[in-house]
């Protein structure tokens, strides 16, 4: 039988505040236990939370940012449920009128074609602690730093039909939020975590089969080999006559498996209701107009104009826009250089790989935008040729100095006085008779890889420094 | 609506609240009585009228994004019955 996947994602993105959504304790991570736990996060009796402004405006960004429906008249309600946790015995959550409504995002597929997919809700929410299970004696250790964290819980529609379709809008999704400043979009400590439902049905049913959630996905790889493994299960389950049991899975990475993690029929029983400690949340058009007001230009926009204003394939725009600061850093050297196409290159390979040999972001890059564009600029007016270049680039990289400074220590510039090159190319055409006869013999359409020959002593007879295109016209009248 | 015995045992698990076996009825009694009062609301016409989601007509304030708590982790952990590097120990969850 042909099956179907279906997949829906729950995305949890932590929101890059001060403090927290309903206290004023400190959300900075690697604290020590418990000590940006305050007497609210903790549950204690007779406090009362009080929304952070921030988490409204940033909620709004992102509905804006999809182009989602608004909810300007938002209700908290409380989520039941007990673990250790969550001490108060409930998540401030919201149910029926959540901050974000219909929305979509687009994904682009393999062939190149645009999928929208659909963004049912966003909502904010409380995070809850962290429970340590191992090594206390048969206890469990309690850490309530976490207690009460902003979320944006983003909910999509059941678009996805593939593994590789989940993790396109996963990406997607992640984009958005750090070019509106929302999260960090760190995956490793958890500040967007992505939970998917996964369902199967015969191709051609319309009815959707039952679903499994899958949790405790840390990365964009594990999203694609979880869902492969998780959907391979429920078609085996199915074929041998099974049901797919509707449950919460864990995800586990060292043995490439999904393990039940608990029923979801009891737990689901939420009992939601409106928190009546907190009122509904109100903004007006004039809010939403001033939240909006500095919005970046987003990924989708920003990808469309490099194509166009620079030129640029679909591909280099991609890799070019991957994060703001990237971006924002070619364009600054594309402007000190006056040469995308040739910042582009630079910026994706020498610097890329610089920055990933010394596990380094691009706003840590000890060569400032300028700097390489100064450098570009020495390829484009001649000073030196772009192997040179490399070199510099090297010596640029290690703090030697500015891009000119390493040209002159280093006697770099390229000599492109033709007296001086023609003595070169003489002598390597005398030390060569037996090739200069060969080429001579040889025909025409053969003669372009045997110069390539010459070319290579004169440059290695010059150091580099040689202009390679008078080089090659030298020789060429020369032979 | 009135509950039996079952929902009345659901709801006690849920809550985490200690029902014993022969309070079961009477609760389930008691608490059907309660769901028929608030029935008789049904009756009454509420279209056209915006579900109250709180009883004060305000809107919510918010606070400024600022981090206003200091670390007072000794003293709430004062009243904590085992702590241990700064945790709380709670019995073995298992899940």
């Amino acid at each position: 039988m042909q099956w179907e996947t279906v997949i829906g994602l729950e995305i949890h993105a932590q929101l890059a505040t001060n403090s927290k959504i309903f206290s004023g304790a400190s959300i900075a991570f690697g604290a020590e236990p418990n000590t940006q736990a305050c007497n609210v996060d903790l549950g204690m009796p007779g406090v009362l939370p009080v929304l952070n402004e921030e988490v409204v405006r940033m909620a709004v960004k992102f509905g804006a940012a999809i182009g989602a429906e608004l909810g300007q008249r938002s209700v908290f309600a409380r989520k039941n449920y007990f673990y250790p946790d969550l001490p108060k015995g409930y998540q401030i959550s919201q149910f029926e009128l959540p901050i974000v409504g219909l929305g979509e995002v687009d994904i682009v597929l393999d062939d190149g074609s645009v999928k929208p997919i659909g963004v049912t809700r966003a909502h904010l929410e409380e995070d809850a602690g962290k429970s340590l299970h191992e090594d206390f004696h048969g206890m469990t250790g309690i850490d309530l730093n976490r207690a009460g964290t902003p979320l944006l819980e983003i909910v999509s529609e059941p678009d996805m039909r593939s593994a590789k379709e989940a993790v396109a809008y996963a990406k997607v999704v992640h984009q958005i939020v750090q070019y509106i400043g929302i999260c960090d979009g760190n995956m490793q400590e958890g500040s967007f975590r992505v939970d998917a439902n996964v369902s199967v049905r015969p191709k051609g049913q319309k009815e959707f089969g039952t679903r499994a959630e899958l949790k405790n996905i840390n990365s964009f790889r594990f999203i694609e080999k979880a869902i492969n493994i998780e959907v391979e299960r429920q078609i085996d389950v199915i074929e041998a006559g099974g049901k797919v049991v509707q449950e919460t899975r864990l995800y586990d990475a060292d043995r490439d498996e999904t393990r039940s993690m608990r029923s979801k029929e009891e737990a689901n029983d939420y009992r939601y209701f409106p928190d009546p400690d907190l009122l509904p949340v109100e903004f007006d058009d004039a809010f939403v107009a001033a939240v909006t007001a500095d919005m970046p230009e987003l990924p989708e926009a920003k990808c469309k104009r490099f194509s166009e204003q620079y030129g640029f394939g679909a591909k280099d725009a991609v890799a070019l826009i991957a994060s703001r600061e990237l971006a924002d850093y070619f364009e600054a050297v594309a402007k000190s250089s006056g040469d995308a196409k040739l910042s582009a290159n630079w910026v994706m390979g020498d610097l890329s790989g610089a920055l990933n040999r010394d596990g380094k972001s691009i706003t840590e890059s000890p060569l400032a935008a300028e700097m390489l564009g100064g450098l570009i600029q020495r390829i484009l007016d001649n000073t030196i040729s772009g192997k040179i270049a490399k070199q510099v680039f090297e010596a640029m990289w290690n703090g030697e100095g500015s891009v000119d400074e390493i040209i002159e220590a280093k006697g770099l510039k390229q000599i492109t006085d033709s007296g001086a090159i023609e003595q070169i190319v003489d002598e390597v055409i005398a030390a060569n008779p037996q090739q200069v006869e060969n080429y001579r013999s040889a025909e025409e359409q053969k003669r372009g890889k045997m110069l390539g020959f010459f070319v290579g002593q004169v440059m290695k007879a010059s150091n580099g420094k040689a202009n390679p295109q008078q080089v090659n016209e030298l020789l060429k009248q020369k032979l | 609506m009135s509950l039996v015995r079952d929902d009345v045992e659901k709801i006690a698990h849920l809550a985490r609240l200690a029902v014993n076996g022969d309070e079961l009825d009477s609760v389930a009694a008691g608490l059907s009585d309660i769901l028929q009062m608030v029935e008789q609301m049904s009756s009454v016409d509420t279209a056209g009228v915006t579900p109250m989601a709180h009883p004060l007509h305000m809107t919510q304030p918010l606070r400024p994004d600022r981090v206003t708590e200091e670390n007072r982790r000794d003293l709430f952990q004062s009243i904590a019955p085992q702590t241990e590097d700064g945790l709380y120990l709670v019995p073995k969850v298992i899940e």
